[in-house]
């Protein structure tokens, strides 16, 4: 059986600059991958790279053993792939309910989208409470909520989540990383990248440590840490 | 008093009913594609034009020829602006995107002109035959309160295009789906959107909407002219800025408001003044400059960023973003020779017709100081330039001929008055900035142009006084070739304080907050300052170049010179030769007045006529220029210091790196032995 997810030689770059140099790795179904890195390192480029936000100008990119190094993202999306995304990741001119509406309505039926708009409230109350807010006004968690609840509901087969701690209290990291975890339980392939190293390796199995744009350390998790400590 | 209010609203509606098209219109445009879209009556008249060529020209079906116009035609061109130019420039400030569709509105009608032969047939009187058949007219209501059939349909139209598109919002996804590509089509793609479809989609029904409005208008006019339309869309977007924009009811019910009071207005004034013929037409910009300035939902409204903008690479970088040293010292050579030889043809060599242009060259030059100040200092677009021209030019016409005063003093003081409006309008406007600040002004020069252009006392009357020239001492500037200098010492003046002032702490002060409407929004009572002196200082130097020009024509040609649309081309020219430098405000000014006698009229059709015997061009029409300037514009968005001065900077950069390249290559020969 193919894997989920397989880059081979990936180069990526934004006009002239290039950020990422013949990157290869594999994701196992099912399986969870952290991805680790220094400060422009590259990391959101190649989770980019795996949602077809921006194409490889080298290489290719496979999702289920077909290739998708040409597609567009909305393509990557319907094929099952959400990626919840580095800072502000909502439409901040609609309201809750409209961005659970648009996130929720490929491949629903009006009636069906409405059931996953009451599933998406039950799991975060406080989303409930707001949903004729503009989304732009909610606080900095409440909308990592609201792209989470689209996750939680949709179970896509596979996450792309950049820096889903950033800017959140410890408290609500770990809470973060406990739905992770139920995800994952679900059914759902994980990539996180991620600065909060110990969080990440401690749910992944797999680590990639980018190093300037190129794949520095690739192999189990548990002996990741000692690379990073490096 | 009732009566009279019952039969403005029988009146009234269907005139609020031909502006609520148009409001739905707009606000669909503005919410579906993100585009404050001035060329929507450029759009309508398209639509109008091949419904007239076809049906009234041709002899097609009415039925089917509105319907290729509306459901075939318009929503083609509007697919075809998404793919070329809006779909790039989703980046771009919401005032670069503006300037974008003026230069639209200057470009489509001519190029549907030119496309359709409009020119060729007169089509004086053809509007009226669109539908077929005279007026009917009913009376439902008694006699009293008369209906027409025409007006029936566009009622009925409206309501059932209005509904439609509420229903579209409310009860589709699809609506909902426009608005976030609007706001971030990557996010939108996120959540599997397919933003580029979903964008052409917006496009290609706003534009089917223009089409609509303008099937439906055309018949009301004489002629179908895309003069008509400009001056309703105005009056459109007057009633959607009452719904923010956002709010279709809203905009529905202010568009039948402003329709009801115009007409209301009309029945309570003194008949026959110049206010009752005068404010009626003009109540839409009056209400829009008004609203514009008290609302406090528009003010709110800044342009959302893009969360995944980052995601896009950095433009390439501009040819420079400072002037090199080499091209300044180039050009200037450059222009030093240049004005050595005009300075010899002026004096030795060419005829009257030339001098009359180059008396107008300078006198434009002096008012396109003006945008260079607004534009390319303070970066704002002011779109009522030439109603501050046409406030010098009458002043100085008025205090020379009524007061007997000296002109010069006349044109100064014509410059004052001009500044003090400027400053004036610009204390409550500067906040604002951005596009609200564009379209109050446009609000201005269109109540200028049918209220206070309109008064015996501001345009002298029907006897049309002459401008004189000035006189001073025992000079006297009535010989073309003494004026010519005399314009030459008011543009080195001119020029001298434009380069003051953007050296200076105002000047710096713009620098800062050029193109960041989120700076405007907070800015201190330093900066504002800065933006109401620079606003003044524009106004001023329109005024003085606008009272230069009467005195070189010798008249107001106001029609010609002065008028709205006259203004919004003024900002289409300047913004594609440059609107940064004094040299650009030259360029434009050149642009404006020789490049049809000169270019289309005379040198390219020598240069094809000499280099193929084939075919015989006597001169290239003047459409020509509007659709190259217009074009032009259209650059602005990714080259704001002007595509000509773009071209310079990038064609010297290359030279610069070829000689730096030759000057390299024998060390590196050398250094390897
Ligand atoms: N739109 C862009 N245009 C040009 N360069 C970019 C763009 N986006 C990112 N880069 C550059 O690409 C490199 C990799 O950036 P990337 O965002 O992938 O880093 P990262 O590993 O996610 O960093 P961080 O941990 O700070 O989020 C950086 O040097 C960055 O400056
Ligand atoms: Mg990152």
């Amino acid at each position: 059986m193919s894997p989920l997810l397989e880059l081979e030689a990936v180069d990526a770059s934004y006009g002239p600059f290039r950020a990422l140099f013949g990157v290869s790795f594999s994701l196992e179904s099912g399986s969870a991958l952290a991805l680790l890195g220094a400060n422009g390192a590259g990391k959101t480029t190649l989770a980019r790279v795996c949602t077809g936000l921006v194409a490889p100008t080298a290489g290719s990119v496979r999702f289920d053993g077909v290739d998708f190094s040409d597609r567009r993202a909305f393509e990557f999306a319907r094929a099952g792939i959400v990626h919840a995304v580095e800072g502000r990741s909502v439409f901040a001119t609609l309201t809750v309910e409209e961005n659970l509406a648009l996130a929720l309505a490929s491949g629903r039926k009006r009636s069906e989208l409405a059931v996953a708009i009451d599933e998406a409230y039950a799991l975060f109350p406080r989303l409930g409470e707001r949903r004729r807010q503009i989304a732009g006004t909610l606080s900095g968690g409440e909308q990592r909520m609201l792209s989470l609840a689209r996750v939680l509901v949709d179970r896509p087969r596979l996450l792309v989540a950049d820096e889903l701690s950033l800017g959140l209290a410890p408290i609500i990291v770990d809470e973060v990383y406990q739905t992770l975890a139920r995800i994952r339980e679900a059914g759902t392939t994980l990539l996180i990248v991620e600065q909060h190293v110990s969080h990440a390796l401690a749910i992944a199995d797999t680590a990639v440590i980018l190093e300037r744009g190129s794949v520095g350390y690739i192999g189990p998790a548990r002996d990741a840490r000692a690379h990073v400590g490096v | 008093m009732l009566e009279d209010f019952i039969r403005s609203v029988f009146q009234g509606v269907p005139v609020g009913a031909v502006y609520a098209l148009i409001a739905l219109g707009f606000t669909l445009t503005y919410k579906t594609a993100g585009v404050f879209n001035l060329a929507f009556g450029a759009q309508a008249f398209v639509a109008a034009a091949v419904h007239w060529e076809l049906h009234v020209h041709n002899g097609w079906n009415v039925a089917v020829s509105a319907a290729i116009a509306v459901l075939v035609v318009s929503p083609a061109l509007g697919v075809a602006l998404d793919f070329v130019l809006f779909r790039h420039l989703r980046a771009a400030s919401s005032g670069a995107r503006l300037v974008t569709t003026i230069g639209l509105l200057v470009a489509i009608p001519n190029i549907t002109k030119l496309v359709l032969r409009f020119t060729r047939h007169p089509s004086t009187g053809g509007a009226r035959g669109l539908f077929s058949g005279p007026d009917v007219v009913y009376r439902p209501f008694g006699d009293a309160y008369p209906i027409t059939r025409d007006e029936l349909v566009q009622l009925g139209v409206v309501v059932v295009a209005g509904l439609a598109l509420g229903a579209m919002f409310r009860f589709t996804h699809l609506g909902l789906r426009m608005r976030a590509v609007v706001e971030s089509p990557r996010l939108a793609e996120l959540g599997g959107v397919n933003s580029a479809r979903v964008g052409s989609f917006a496009w290609a029904l706003s534009s089917a909407f223009a089409g609509l409005a303008g099937v439906l208008i055309a018949p009301t006019y004489q002629n179908v002219d895309a003069a008509n339309f400009f001056e309703l869309v105005i009056a459109g977007i007057a009633a959607a800025a009452f719904g923010s924009l956002v709010s279709l009811p809203r905009a529905f019910a202010g568009a039948l408001g402003l329709g009801v009071a115009s007409t209301y207005l009309a029945t309570v004034l003194p008949t026959n003044s110049v206010l009752a013929r005068g404010l009626k037409p003009s109540l839409p910009f009056v209400v829009l400059f008004v609203w514009v300035v008290i609302a406090p939902g528009l003010r709110g409204q800044r342009d959302v960023a893009d969360p995944l903008s980052g995601v896009a690479p950095p433009p390439p970088a501009s040819a420079a973003d400072e002037r090199s040293r080499s091209l300044t010292i180039a050009t200037r050579g450059f222009w030093s020779v240049v004005g050595v030889i005009v300075a010899w043809a002026v004096f030795f060599a060419i005829n009257d017709f030339w001098l009359k242009r180059i008396q107008v060259l300078l006198a434009v030059g002096v008012i396109f100081l003006s945008i260079t100040v607004m534009t390319g200092i303070a970066g704002q677009i002011s779109l009522c330039q030439a109603a501050f021209a046409a406030i010098g030019a009458f002043a100085t016409t008025q205090l020379a001929v009524e007061q007997g005063m000296s002109v010069l003093v006349g044109m100064l003081l014509g410059g004052l008055v001009s500044a003090l409006v400027g400053g004036l309008l610009a204390m409550p406007l500067v906040r604002i900035g951005g596009v609200w600040l564009a379209l109050a002004t446009l609000g201005f020069a269109l109540f200028f142009h049918s209220v206070i252009a309109q008064l015996a006392v501001v345009n002298g009357g029907v006897s049309k006084p002459r401008t004189p020239r000035p006189l001073i001492g025992s000079i006297d500037f009535a010989a073309d070739r003494a004026f010519i200098v005399l314009e030459l010492v008011v543009f080195a003046i001119a020029a001298t304080i434009v380069v003051l002032v953007r050296g200076g702490t105002t000047g710096r002060f713009l620098a800062a907050l050029r193109g960041s409407e989120v700076a405007a929004a907070s800015i201190g009572i330093g900066q504002w300052r800065s933006r109401v002196t620079a606003f003044a200082l524009s106004a001023g130097l329109a005024g003085l170049g606008g009272g230069l020009l009467a005195s070189a024509q010798q008249s107001v040609n106001y029609d010609v010179s002065f008028s709205p649309q006259v203004g919004l081309f003024f900002v289409v020219v300047v913004v594609t030769l440059g609107s940064r430098s004094i040299e650009g405000a030259l360029q434009a000014a050149f642009g404006f007045v020789l490049f049809q006698p000169l270019i289309l009229e005379r040198a390219l059709p020598w240069v094809i006529n000499h280099i193929q015997p084939f075919l015989h061009v006597n001169a290239i029409s003047g459409l020509f220029r509007d659709i190259l300037f217009g074009l032009g514009a259209l650059t602005f968005a990714k080259h704001p210091e002007g595509i000509l001065e773009f071209q310079k900077r990038r064609s010297l950069n290359r030279i610069q790196r070829s000689i730096d390249r030759r000057k390299q290559q024998p060390t590196e020969a050398g250094s390897t032995p």
